[in-house]
């Protein structure tokens, strides 16, 4: 009878749980919406107003060229530039976005022999989207009049234009394209798979202890046969089918997601990113990441243990998400690789391990001691939260 | 039967530190009778009564509940137990019907049982026509009925009343008070407590006056009537408890 009450109580939080509005809402609606809204919402939004912003044209100032008037008559006639007069406080003009840049022509640029190098200096307000298109068509204007005017000296002088560029420098890539993706987007997923593992689990084992406690059911519960470890671990493993359950829909709909706005690109002419993120590296993150999973399931329940209300354990909770997102994040930045070390510090060793199964990296040694001693975390977590079941001054705290 | 033996509880308290909210409790319940634990807010009633649920171990004593020792066999205790207080709410998303099957499968019923015994108990207390209905959106007399239902569902032979009537209005705590009866009529022992005299005249054939964690007088109503010469409950409740009141204050 004993451990078929873990069962019992198992499913019996699962029917409650699939009642809950709340529970369905953190646990299956977010973790589904979250990603289509940031990416197919959000990013094209986003690429929507780039595109807008670079269509549009930009109004700039020009300094001086006097006596350049070739190159001034030349810069009013680029595409997408409108010239202002000049005016003495252009900065404050660029500031508050009258202007998006000014372009200071040195004198005599127009006549330069080429002994000289004068400075075509162009103001901006720097981190400005609109701004840095500006600086850039004033850019490419000058880059192409200093090539045309250095073609023009070199077929005066009957040498090849060939000379102005005489070699070129190639970047090439070795690695393979899942190698690449690991280490550009690698970190993203296991980031994702953690953070979902932590918010799905939350509401449950707020709602299963202190939850409980505010709807004065504790007493009823205790008053039946069944032992407070059974107890706990029928509540524990809900709270841990919630988590791997958010994780799992929120990689599943960041993957669909991804691929709409590929073909939402695809569509609009833009040139996609291609992610080659194969299942099999999604699944061994899932996998490296359930001893994980059990640890925060577990770690939640001992804490909203404490609460009396659904409320304070809230705030108790809420600083945990710091402590989670910290070594999440440490994991993408870039340079932080798996030492030894590194291997057991929990969050961060899963983080940066799943960042190398993305990458199809597999260091056995590695994997082994990540995956025993993030296990070893997760016990000690459950057998907390049993002790904490057994303590009366928890359990009845007022 | 119950059997309390030199039951005490002491609770550590940040700021006033050591606190003894049950000294010593010992007395025996009877299969077949109603023992009443009288006491005012505050007494040790409540404390008593979780330690006989193994809600709360005590700090020393024991009990022997239906045979079983509290301390020693607590799971086989609730499992002898229906234990209902105002603290022992329903589950609010579940029906009325899923809670009472909810404690019969906990308390080992196989399905063929449970479903005979569901069925029995609720025609028996009139709650067919809210078994589907979710706890949350029951009345407070049917939320009464499925607590019953939930406590009766194993058949325990032990019966634990905290203040089962508090806060209820007239005819919610009627149903409790014809449970209890009910209880000892089929031979259940029964204990519980309260505040309100009248519901101990009426249904009680022994009373413990408990008062600061002590129990002070215990006897049948007619002994009470006798040691302390008064006929009315509250007179002699009074005549218990103000001596041990009084030098409190002093």
């Amino acid at each position: 009878m004993a451990r078929h009450n873990i069962g019992i109580v198992y499913r019996k939080e699962l029917m409650e749980a699939l009642r809950d509005r709340r529970t369905l809402i953190s646990t299956i609606l977010v973790p589904i919406l979250v990603f289509p809204v940031l990416t197919v919402g959000v990013g094209s939004v986003a690429i929507s107003l780039i595109g807008e912003a670079s269509r549009q044209p930009s109004k700039i100032m020009i300094l001086g060229g006097k006596d350049s008037p070739a190159i001034v008559d030349s810069l009013r006639q680029v595409k997408n530039l409108i010239v202002v007069p000049e005016s003495a406080n252009y900065t404050d003009m660029i500031s508050n976005k009258k202007i998006r840049a000014a372009v200071e022509i040195p004198p005599g640029l127009q006549n330069t022999s080429g002994d000289s190098y004068p400075a075509v200096k162009i103001y901006i307000f720097s981190g400005d989207l609109k701004s840095s298109f500006a600086a850039t068509r004033i850019e490419k204007f000058f880059m192409e009049y200093r090539d045309a005017r250095a073609r023009e000296r070199l077929s005066e002088q009957h040498l090849p234009t060939s000379l102005l560029k005489s070699f070129e420098i190639k970047q090439q890539n070795v690695v393979s394209a899942e190698k690449v993706a690991g280490e550009t987007f690698g970190g993203i997923i296991p980031y994702l798979v953690i953070i979902m593992c932590l918010t799905g689990a939350m509401y449950p084992a707020m709602d299963l202890t202190a939850g409980e406690k505010e709807r004065a059911t504790m007493e009823t519960i205790l008053s039946s046969p069944v032992s407070r470890t059974h107890l706990v671990l029928g509540k524990f493993f809900l709270v841990l089918t919630a988590s791997l359950v958010t994780a799992a829909l929120a990689v599943t709909s960041m993957g669909v997601s991804s691929r709409v706005f590929q073909h939402f690109q695809n569509q609009q002419g833009e040139e996609s990113i291609h992610i080659p993120i194969g299942l099999g590296a999604v699944l061994s993150v899932f996998l490296v990441a359930l001893p994980l999973a059990v640890m925060f399931s577990a770690a939640l329940i001992t804490i909203s243990l404490f609460a009396k209300s659904y409320k304070e354990a809230q705030s108790y909770i809420s600083p945990l998400m710091i402590i989670v997102i910290v070594p999440a994040v440490a994991a993408m930045l870039p340079g932080i690789e798996l030492t030894p070390q590194l291997s057991l510090i929990p969050i961060l060793n899963v983080s940066l391990l799943c960042k190398d199964l993305i990458a199809g990296t597999y260091h056995w040694n590695s994997i082994l001691l990540i995956f025993l001693s993030t296990c070893v975390y997760a016990a000690a977590a459950i057998f907390l939260a049993i002790k904490m079941f057994h303590r009366e001054s928890v359990l009845f705290r007022s | 039967m119950i059997e309390a033996r030199g039951l005490s509880k002491r609770f550590h308290d940040k700021k006033r530190g050591e606190i003894s909210a049950v000294e010593t409790v010992s007395f025996t319940c009877q299969a077949g009778s109603i023992y009443g634990l009288l006491g005012a807010n505050g007494a040790g009633k409540t404390t008593t009564l979780r330690m006989l649920a193994t809600i709360l171990e005590p700090t020393d004593g024991t009990a022997l509940v239906f045979g079983h020792d509290i301390v020693e066999h607590p799971e086989k205790v609730r499992a002898s137990i229906g234990f209902l207080s105002t603290a022992t709410a329903l589950y609010p998303r579940l029906t009325a019907q899923e809670m009472v099957e909810y404690f019969g499968r906990l308390n080992g019923l196989d399905e063929g049982t449970l479903k005979r015994r569901v069925d029995d108990i609720f025609k028996r207390l009139e709650m067919d026509s809210f078994r589907d209905r979710r706890c949350d959106k029951l009345s407070t007399g049917m939320k009464q009925k499925t607590s019953i239902a939930r406590t009766l569902v194993h058949d325990p032979p032990v019966m634990i009343f905290d203040e089962p009537t508090l806060g209820l209005d007239i005819m919610a705590a009627r149903t409790i008070v014809a449970f209890i009866r009910e209880c000892r009529e089929n031979g259940k022992t029964v204990i519980f407590s309260t505040h309100v005299m009248s519901e101990v005249e009426k249904l009680c054939d022994v009373i413990g006056i408990i008062h600061n964690g002590a129990l002070l007088a215990e006897g049948t109503p007619a002994e009470l009537r006798d040691k302390y010469s008064e006929s009315d409950l509250e007179e002699i409740f009074m005549k218990v408890v103000t001596p041990h009141t009084a030098v409190e204050v002093a």
